[in-house]
């Protein structure tokens, strides 16, 4: 095979510019900006640390079902630790927010970044909700019959009913898990592609 | 008995207690969450990052 041949691969194509936006050693650097020394960054892995925990426990409830996390004790245990960790993630996220808002973090090309953000909280908020309809309790019920209007206020309803029970268990456990997972490993490439934004007194164009 | 010791600290099985002012309604779990977020962000920009004097000092 001539090199020109090699060189129209798809796949030589993919490696060439994948290594090129992102080389090894910026995918997993040795060292970041001094700027970077701060208890803010600790939130966005504190977020995506809350996940690993959020993901590991719900796979450990759908093991086991809801007669399992609502009548025995380890049942229990794992359900409080699924929420409690969906808890950390949100109040870390919510930190992570405000620091990245106050920063102006979309700065020297990094729009994508604070969308996919964005998107991941707006994703996360729909992944709670679908959660706490699908505890099968009168919890739930309650949940779902009071935010059924707001859906249906908005013309979503047609589509996403928050009374189908098995709808809502789909999207908390497979849908909407998928598209987190997806959105947060785009989010920290994005992140290490474009480097973490300098301080706003610092030249916007220098980066890493 | 440890759900018991941990549930005799802080009584929650009571309905919630809420915040009125004007057209704000919060609940008080919601309100204690919210502060705690505030000050831990106060914290994080204030606190001092460990390490990070070295770090300056290497450079």
């Amino acid at each position: 095979m001539s090199t020109s041949e090699i060189d129209r691969q798809w796949t030589t194509r993919l490696r060439k510019r994948t290594f090129g936006k992102l080389p090894p050693e910026k995918m997993l650097p040795d060292t970041q900006p001094s700027y970077v020394s701060s208890w803010i960054y600790v939130f966005g892995v504190a977020t995506i640390s809350s996940l690993v925990v959020v993901i590991a426990t719900g796979c450990v409830l759908a093991i086991f079902g809801p007669a399992w996390w609502h009548t025995s004790n380890v049942g229990h245990f794992v359900n409080s630790m699924h929420l409690w960790s969906v808890e950390i993630f949100f109040f870390s996220m919510v930190i992570h927010l405000w620091g990245k808002y106050f920063m102006a973090a979309w700065r020297g090309g990094r729009a994508l970044t604070w969308i996919t953000g964005m998107v991941l909280f707006l994703c996360s908020i729909v992944t709670a909700l679908t959660g706490y309809v699908s505890q099968s309790n009168f919890d739930s019920q309650w949940i779902s019959t009071q935010a059924k209007d707001a859906i249906n206020g908005s013309g979503g309803g047609a589509f996403f009913n928050l009374l189908n029970g098995g709808q809502m268990l789909m999207w908390h456990i497979v849908l909407m898990p998928l598209i987190l997972v997806l959105l947060v490993g785009v989010h920290v490439v994005l992140v290490r592609i474009k480097g973490v934004v300098p301080p706003i007194e610092e030249n916007a164009g220098a980066v890493q | 008995m440890s759900s018991f010791l941990i549930g005799a600290l802080i009584n929650l099985n009571h309905p919630d207690h809420y915040f009125q002012w004007h057209i704000f309604d919060i609940s008080a779990a919601n309100a204690i969450v919210i502060i705690l977020m505030l000050a831990t962000f106060i914290g994080a920009l204030l606190l001092p990052f460990p390490g990070r004097r070295r770090r300056k000092e290497n450079q």
